[in-house]
């Protein structure tokens, strides 16, 4: 590849730098129980340069013009997991999805992840989705003794189980899935993924527990494949793919 | 207000609180408090890997990682807690993987290893590749994996409690740790934990900057909530500034992109850190390397129309090695910059990054109430400490580390310290100050706001401390914390509610910033030299006579109330290696 030069700096900036502010409008769906039993949506009309990230808009909003909107937020740059929200009725993260892609011409939609009881605007109880992760075991189960120095795992062996190892638990997938919304009882797809991310580990030895816990009513035949979950994953990570490839599992027990 | 009682209280939930939490469940009724749900803490935001010198790939040992990282803190490190860093890291890597990190492997299944920044062969004598990795996800996977086994222990946490008072009384002289203050978030309602011991691990505090790679949420908690109640703070004017952040935007792009062979270039496209380290090159220390950048851009040759830039070339590398190593990074440049890293080199700058200085603690985690004494039951690790393993400059991969060692350290002392010891009895009204604070914030109304303060601070950091600074530059920012620490007192919020208030909570976090800021730049003047990550352009060089050496920070309150800060010193702990001209 060739060695950066001026002329590519010209071009490669001269958009970012000139970038004109606009002017775009949010619509937030508040809620307050402290304040009133029903949700609303409310208006914030501010002007942020389009390239700036929607964490960013909610921030201009919070810190200048209404400190009550509340959200969760932490790393900004789309690795905590805290700020999924929806977004013109998508799940995405805040602080990963810029406003130029989201035809700021129109209102912006912000409202609560679905499925989860909202405590005060966008937040909402993540009690449940947690307890999901924690109930399919999701952590390395070993038998024997342990060796002195490191297991041994082949590059393939470790490739095998590396996209469902990107997961944050921000929510997106198991607050997007339709069986979830109908029935908070369903594991949800995040916690699917952290159980497939153990299976298919090759230094664990726990499959057939967690697979037993998955082959629950509430386990994994609950999936429809809608493919929301996939779509949802900030990280990439093909959710539906695991989700089948757990159930495959399930039938074959090979893993 | 309620009040509890738990053998241990672990302030923080990343890599440092988790690892301490696993080691003193197993020994003793602990409680973690942590302001984010775990998984969101800025441990899984580090990205490059973790030292250890396990000799997987080629020939390495635990006594050069010793050494390069008292080279890499400019001779400010002590010595004894760098060596048990470096023999313990061993251990700590295997540990990791025996709970099931998915380290990157070798061919022949062992955990393969990278180059990283500072860390060499035989004493400098080349690059060595000594950072256990998983991809650029490192962190992720650490801070995944230590919640996964706290899961598995059956750890209990008290997930988004601000711990905003530490406890400390006096019996016969003594400073002892009586225990914790929160605010639970969810509710606003106040609780008291009562422990035999607590441990700090709260994180770092690198929002009072404004290009920084830290969180929105890293403002120095845990550091303010001690130095208020007269405990000291090491070496705080030492902040780690990384090389390579998204221009103007400070997200992180891991040293491991030039461990994987990345290359800095200024305008002409030429390779300027040959200039400056000429065996290191893009892997010298990052404290050089940021340097190196600003004086290319101060001299003209920063890219772009402002010429306020460098460039981070990966586009020589083959794309399947970028997904394969650098997925992450690679990403944002896509995600934030538009720019396709295959094809078009990065636009970064210098981020304020990493806190070397901290709470000081003895090499058990104990925290220090001066020079020599500790504070029976007070604990701290990882970036909120100071052991001092990192002195004037951090080496990259080194604080994944530190988390680890000192975590596990500090979680084994203060579980085994709570079963031989009783409780100390709470102060009177031991949420006073708490409940003081919350009231007046939320019945204030005065005319400053807090998101205006805290980006005049941040600016003022950012122009006056940041990788160079003279006595006019750093007296500007004294004058300007002062005027803040000020216009503070006169800060009101909207938010008056009890439910969910992080409007109230900021006030609160912007307050612990101004302390600690008040007491970074106070350090800095006082250190007329240039060492480490702080370097002064009218003290351009390292004065060992009268500066290899602590700087210890307390908070006097005169009879007037009138706070003041003090400055005294603490002798480097050396053993074997005789500070030497650092050369990279």
């Amino acid at each position: 590849m060739a060695t950066p030069t001026l002329e590519k700096n010209g071009t490669a900036e001269a958009g970012f730098a000139d970038t004109p502010y606009i002017t775009a409008t949010f619509r937030i769906r508040r809620f307050n129980p402290e304040v009133s039993d029903e949700a609303q949506w409310q208006d914030f009309q501010i002007s942020i340069d389009p390239k700036e990230r929607v964490l960013d808009a909610l921030h201009k909003i919070k810190w200048e013009l209404d400190g009550t909107l509340t959200f969760r937020r932490s790393c900004a740059h789309g690795i905590c997991g805290s700020d999924a929200m929806r977004i013109n009725g998508k799940n995405r993260l805040a602080c990963k999805t810029l406003i130029k892609d989201i035809n700021p011409e129109k209102p912006i939609l912000i409202e609560a992840i679905k499925g989860l009881t909202v405590l005060k605007d966008l937040v909402v109880d993540m009690d449940p989705f947690f307890q999901a992760y924690r109930d399919v075991m999701p952590f390395l189960i070993t038998k024997g003794n342990e060796p002195t120095r490191e297991r041994l795992q082949s590059p393939e062996d470790r490739e095998r189980f590396d996209d469902t190892t990107k997961c944050i638990l921000c929510a997106a997938c198991t607050s997007s899935c339709p069986v979830f919304w109908n029935d908070g009882q369903y594991f949800g797809p995040a916690a699917i993924v952290n159980a497939h991310r153990f299976i298919f580990d090759s230094r664990d030895e726990g499959g057939e527990q967690r697979l037993e816990i998955l082959n629950d009513r509430d386990g994994v035949w609950r999936c429809r494949t809608t493919f929301n979950c996939t779509d949802a994953c900030p990280r990439g990570i093909e959710v539906t793919k695991a989700i089948q490839e757990v159930k495959r599992a399930l039938i074959t027990r090979r893993f | 207000m309620q009040i509890h009682k738990y053998d241990t209280v672990i302030v923080g939930a990343g890599g440092a609180g988790m690892r301490a939490a696993i080691e003193s469940t197993k020994r003793s009724r602990t409680a973690v408090l942590t302001k984010l749900y775990p998984t969101r803490s800025h441990t899984g935001a580090a990205q490059g890997g973790m030292a250890a010198a396990l000799a997987n790939v080629e020939e390495d040992n635990w006594e050069w990682h010793t050494f390069d990282t008292i080279k890499g803190g400019d001779y400010l490190v002590d010595q004894d807690a760098a060596e048990i860093l470096a023999k313990e890291a061993i251990d700590a890597v295997l540990d990791l993987e025996k709970m099931g990190l998915p380290f990157g492997r070798t061919p022949e299944g062992k955990i393969d290893q990278r180059r990283f920044g500072g860390h060499s062969r035989n004493h400098g004598e080349a690059p060595v590749r000594r950072a256990c990795y998983s991809g650029d996800r490192t962190g992720h996977m650490i801070l995944q994996t230590l919640y996964q086994n706290c899961v598995k222990e059956g750890v209990e946490f008290f997930n988004e409690f601000y711990v905003l008072d530490q406890l400390v009384v006096e019996e016969d002289g003594v400073k002892k740790s009586a225990g914790v203050v929160a605010y639970e978030l969810a509710t606003g309602e106040i609780h008291v934990f009562q422990a035999k011991s607590v441990i700090y691990a709260s994180g770092g505090t690198g929002k009072f900057f404004k290009v920084t790679s830290n969180a929105h949420t890293l403002t120095g908690d845990g550091q303010a909530a001690c130095y208020r109640r007269g405990l000291p703070l090491e070496d705080m004017e030492f902040f780690q500034f990384h090389p390579t952040g998204i221009w103007r935007m400070g997200i992180l792009l891991t040293e491991g992109a030039r461990g994987e062979g990345g290359i800095l270039r200024n305008k002409d496209g030429e390779r300027f850190m040959e200039k400056y380290a000429p065996v290191m090159k893009d892997l010298a220390s990052r404290d050089v390397v940021s340097r190196s950048i600003y004086t290319e851009i101060r001299e003209g040759r920063g890219c772009g129309p402002e010429g306020d830039h460098v460039y981070l070339d990966l586009t020589h590398l083959p794309p399947e090695q970028l997904d394969a190593k650098l997925p992450d990074i690679t990403e944002f440049a896509r995600t934030y910059l538009g720019i396709e890293p295959y094809t078009d080199p990065i636009p970064i700058q210098p981020t304020a990054h990493y806190a070397m200085g901290g709470i000081p603690t003895n090499v058990e985690g104990e925290v220090l109430a001066d020079n020599t004494t500790v504070v029976p039951g007070l604990y701290a690790a990882g970036e909120v400490a100071c052991v001092s393993v990192h002195g004037a400059n951090r080496l990259g991969t080194n604080s994944l580390l530190d988390i680890n060692v000192f975590g596990r350290r500090s979680g084994i002392a203060a579980a085994e310290y709570s079963a031989k010891n009783d409780f100390v009895a709470l102060p009177e009204n031991p949420a006073q100050l708490v409940q003081d604070q919350v009231e007046r914030l939320r019945n204030s109304t005065g005319t400053e706001r807090v998101a205006a303060l805290r980006l005049e601070l941040q600016e003022t950091m950012d122009a006056n401390v940041m990788v160079f600074r003279t006595e006019q530059t750093i007296k500007t920012a004294v004058d300007k914390i002062a005027e803040l620490r000020r216009r503070y007192l006169d800060v009101s919020i909207q938010d008056k509610g009890k439910r969910f208030n992080t409007d109230l909570l900021e006030a609160i976090e912007l307050g612990n910033l101004l302390d600690l800021a008040e007491v970074m730049a106070t350090s800095a003047l006082a250190r007329k030299e240039s060492r480490g990550g702080h370097y002064r352009e009218d003290y351009p060089n390292r004065d060992d006579v009268n500066f290899m050496r602590h700087t210890m920070a307390y908070r006097e309150v005169a009879d007037d109330g009138t706070e003041s800060i003090r400055l005294d010193y603490k002798p480097v702990v050396t053993t074997r290696y005789q500070p030497m001209e650092r050369k990279y």
